[in-house]
């Protein structure tokens, strides 16, 4: 069945390779979008017809020989409107090269189509409504089409946007085309922006760096720049200078790729660290709600991982419900999802624990068993309500997008996601410490008897610690709905983890949750690069294995002269 | 040798047995000599079924060892299956040879197919049955016996050893879903002919290995009931109840519990090596942890601390899967196995068989009987007190 050929081994092969479970659904364009565009369109034109004085200059002479389809005419215009520094002199030629470019060859009149069907004359920028009859597409030969991308590069370095000029300056460096170096200086001259200011001035660099004739003077002073810059580029480029340099400058070269190097050793070991930060927070995330109920209660909560589930779920059906009757308050969405995940889930673990939990105390491995039969029930109600695919759960504006911190990105949703999982950690510490109820959860912790008998109602505080820890669980779904597919099977991903976290920190101690919590996020993401993804989660579980025949009851144990029965 | 099984078998023992062997002869021979079609005809795939269930129900006895007797909760047990059904599937990928898609008389098609230049070396020697036979009993005994020898002696118990060893099996299901693991990554191994010559699609090589997988049952619970009842199994079962006294009163309860791990381990293998045939593939799904806990949940329902029970309860729960899975009722499955797990836990702590038991003993102890005595004794200790 399998000596078909090709097709049949190209489906084998996708079979072998873990299948890609991320959809996305498409958002319906709405459909009124052709109606604003014609009442733009019309108003435009209006304005034109009485703003416009009819002024011939330079750039207009020059735009209307395009209408000559001469290749010589031609060329002779792209000369001058790129150098005319007109504000259309981009668009003109973009066109141009995409042969959106159109001219009437009776009234010298040029026009450009815009990508979005928009017609406009390109002398003036005014909006028309639709080609002449006898407008023919500017023709273009193999020289022309040169002569165009030079054009269109100098042109970018030169727009008004400064994230495009960065773009253009980047580009350069990595090509170091000695052919831009005019434009670059005279780039730099005008550059009043900062960071357009050094991407200007290392493109410079990377151009007199392999420029023939320049000085060594220059060369040496380019290498310091380069070696400033710091990232994996400015090592390509300085790894691809040529062997034949004079003595100081491959020097200077070897001593700047070194230290470019050891620099990026130095980011990459960062980098590992933010992703181990970062997978820390969501295992503690996850943990943390378990880590009362074990602690507290010595319950075995297999459930745990629906329950966050539970909290993703309710994400879905606020946003959901924002995306239907109320588009305004998406971005809080996140922030109406919280307490109402808690309660869910709180209001679910309670539920469980009053019906099926508080009968089996005392006999853990029997709770084990029982709240693995509700994660199944619970998964299985899900995917009866919602279906067994991936549900959609959109970032707020204010948690999509990242920024570079040095020579690493950091995502704002993995910052939040850290900052809250602290915040969560603290309110919790400081409600065990400063409640009365902490004070009751802690005091049935450290001996349930004696606090029984000092009048705490310990089947109470079962309940509410047991809430407590699920609806904690549902928090930490709001948040992992935000990096992770809602699907009925999220819990399952997170249960084993947590479980560790839980088993190499200690149980009956947040704090080894925590500790617990980032160790074993940083050492997964050390480990990854050396031997893998899986392999580095593999040995991470035999190491904890191995852990806790050490230490049985894990890093922070709670200390006592109790015997285990 | 002899007397110890006359010893240890009691009437509800002896009916057991009774009742797997006439399956074991009976259904084999009605699905070869009756013409097919005929109302006493055991259909093929149906004797597939039953091998299956053969061979969980061995699982489930292997399990019912060391949690109804010992107290240990292993949620790994299922890598200990998995890994005799692999060390089976290996010998039957190399009895493929050159039948296969690509011809290769060595290598199993999946090798070539990952550019593999040779037989890595853990594949050598599974071209000979004795010797995949042996692995099936040696692979998961020493990881049992390395596992268990760490985990005992640094005294992990309860729903920590619980964790730990589904943090086992869950390494090993990574493990095996890596294609360079060599053991054909989530396809698994399958696509197999023949076992000892013969064709294992066959309707006599079918009927041939359900009347193994019954033999091994047998055996199975033999062992099982010999431990049980002997000195030995006395000692597991003071374990199971208070682990520090009889730690105080001088037994080497490690020596123990390692043993009897060790032991059940290897019963898991052998049901795995046995599982492989009878449904064809072997793949890395097998290690799921999901698969552990739920052949824990037969072995409640039939009744923990008794191995017909645990047989019991592991064909009762895999005819109520197969019945409900199939039919349309299939969405609600896991809806019925959830509540499976919740109800057997809160209202049949003892399971069926269990239950059973503490109905018939009162009963049972009003009639004069020879064996009355050591039944008793026997049976008493099947409730299970695991207050730790």
């Amino acid at each position: 069945m399998l000596g078909l050929g090709n097709p049949i081994h190209e489906t084998w092969k996708a079979a072998m390779s873990p299948p890609s479970v991320y959809f996305r659904r498409g958002r319906p364009v709405a459909a009124n979008v052709f109606d604003r565009l014609r009442a733009l369109v019309l108003s435009v034109c209006l304005i034109a017809a009485f703003a416009l004085p009819a002024l011939a200059g330079p750039f207009e002479d020059a735009v209307a020989k395009f209408a000559n389809d001469e290749f010589s005419d031609t060329d002779e215009a792209i000369g001058i409107v790129a150098a005319s520094g007109n504000s259309l002199a981009f668009t003109i030629i973009s066109a141009l090269r995409d042969g959106r470019l159109s001219a009437d060859p009776d009234t010298k009149k040029v026009y450009v189509t815009q990508e979005d069907g928009k017609i406009i004359d390109a002398a003036t920028g005014a909006v028309v409504d639709k080609l002449p009859d006898n407008a023919a597409e500017v023709r273009l030969n193999n020289r022309l089409r040169r002569t165009v991308e030079a054009a269109l590069g100098g042109l970018t370095l030169l727009s008004p946007d400064p994230a495009k000029r960065i773009a253009a300056a980047q580009s350069v460096f990595k090509t170091h085309d000695e052919s831009m170096l005019p434009v670059v200086d005279g780039a730099l001259q005008k550059e009043t922006n900062k960071a357009a200011k050094l991407a200007f001035t290392e493109a410079r660099a990377a151009i007199l760096l392999f420029k023939a004739d320049a000085t060594d003077a220059e060369k040496l002073e380019a290498i310091a720049t380069i070696k400033a810059r710091g990232d994996q580029e400015a090592l390509a480029l300085l790894t691809g200078l040529s062997g034949e340099q004079p003595p100081a400058i491959a020097r200077a070269a070897a001593g700047a790729t070194s230290a470019i190097q050891s620099n990026l050793a130095l980011w990459s070991a960062v980098q590992n660290a933010w992703y181990g930060l970062s997978l820390g927070s969501v295992l503690l995330l996850a943990a943390i709600g378990l880590a009362i109920t074990f602690g507290v209660m010595g319950v075995i909560n297999m459930a745990h991982g629906e329950m966050v589930m539970l909290g993703a779920y309710t994400t879905f059906v606020v946003q959901e419900i924002i995306r239907t009757s109320y588009p305004g308050l998406f971005d809080y969405s996140l922030l109406i999802a919280v307490p109402l995940a808690f309660v869910v889930a709180g209001a679910v673990g309670v539920l469980i624990e009053r019906s099926i939990i508080r009968f089996l105390y005392g006999r853990p491995l029997e709770t084990l068993l029982a709240t693995w039969g509700i994660s199944l029930v619970l998964q299985q109600a899900v995917r009866t309500a919602f279906g067994p695919t991936n549900r959609e759960v959109g970032n707020p504006s204010w948690m999509s997008g990242a920024f570079e911190l040095g020579q690493i990105t950091i995502t704002y949703n993995r910052l939040w996601i850290l900052c809250f999982t602290m915040a969560v950690f603290v309110i919790l510490l400081a409600m065990l410490r400063y409640t009365a109820l902490g004070l009751e959860m802690r005091a049935v912790t450290q001996n349930r008897r004696m606090a029984a008998s000092m009048g705490i109602a310990t089947s109470r505080v079962d309940a509410l610690t047991f809430g407590l820890g699920s609806g904690i669980a549902g928090i930490a779904g709001v948040a992992l709905s935000q990096i992770d597919n809602v699907s009925p099977n999220l819990g399952q991903s997170y249960i084993i983890d947590s479980f560790m976290v839980v088993v190499f920190g200690g149980v009956g101690n947040l704090w080894g949750t925590l500790v617990g919590a980032f160790t074993l996020g940083i050492a997964n993401k050390f480990l990854e690069p050396v031997a893998g993804a899986v392999l580095g989660k593999i040995a991470i579980l035999v190491l904890i294995i191995l852990f806790i025949q050490k230490r049985p009851r894990g890093l922070f144990a709670l200390k006592g002269r109790a015997v285990e029965a | 040798m002899l007397h110890v099984l006359t010893r240890s078998l009691d009437r509800g023992a002896i009916l057991f047995l009774i009742v797997v062997a006439a399956c074991g002869v009976l259904i084999p021979l009605s699905n070869l000599l009756l013409p097919s079609g005929s109302m006493l005809q055991v259909p093929t795939y149906l004797v597939a079924l039953f091998g299956k269930y053969a061979c969980y129900a061995t699982l489930a006895l292997a399990i019912d060892l060391i949690w109804g007797y010992c107290g240990i909760l292993s949620l790994g047990h299922g890598a200990f299956f998995a890994l005799g059904g692999y060390a089976m599937g290996m010998y039957l990928m190399r009895q493929i040879g050159s039948r296969g898609v690509y011809g290769n008389p060595i290598l199993p098609d999946f090798m070539v197919f990952l550019n593999y230049p040779k037989l890595p070396w853990y594949w050598h020697g599974f071209d000979m049955f004795w010797f995949a036979a042996l692995m099936v009993v040696l692979v998961p005994g020493l990881l049992a016996f390395c596992f268990g020898w760490l985990a005992f002696r640094s005294r992990v118990t309860g729903v920590y050893l619980s964790i730990i060893t589904q943090a086992m099996t869950y390494a090993l299901l990574l493990a095996f879903f890596r294609n360079d693991f060599g053991f054909g990554g989530n396809n698994g191994l399958t696509d197999f002919k023949d076992i000892l010559g013969f064709n294992v699609q066959a309707d006599g090589t079918r009927a041939a290995l359900f009347a193994l997988s019954c033999l091994a049952l047998i055996i199975g619970f033999l062992i099982c009931r010999a431990v049980v009842t002997s000195k030995l199994g006395k000692v597991l079962i003071a374990i199971r109840d208070a682990e520090s006294r009889t730690r105080f009163l001088g037994y080497r309860v490690e020596s123990y519990k390692l043993f009897v791990f060790t032991l059940s381990a290897c019963m898991a293998g052998v049901a795995g090596a046995l599982y492989v045939p009878q449904v064809g593939i072997i793949n890395p799904s097998e290690f799921a942890p999901g698969n552990s806990i739920e052949a824990v949940i037969w072995v409640a329902v039939g009744g923990r601390g008794t191995l017909i029970g645990a047989a019991l309860g592991a064909v009762v729960v895999n005819y109520a899967k197969t019945y409900f899975t199939s039919g349309p009722l299939a969405p609600y499955w896991l809806f019925m196995l959830g509540a499976l797990f919740i109800l057997v836990t809160l209202l049949l702590p003892r399971g069926i068989v269990g239950t059973f038991n503490s109905w018939w003993e009162p009963w049972k102890d009003k009639r004069p009987s020879d064996n009355a005595e050591s039944a008793a004794r026997e049976d008493g200790v099947s409730e299970p007190d695991m207050a730790e």
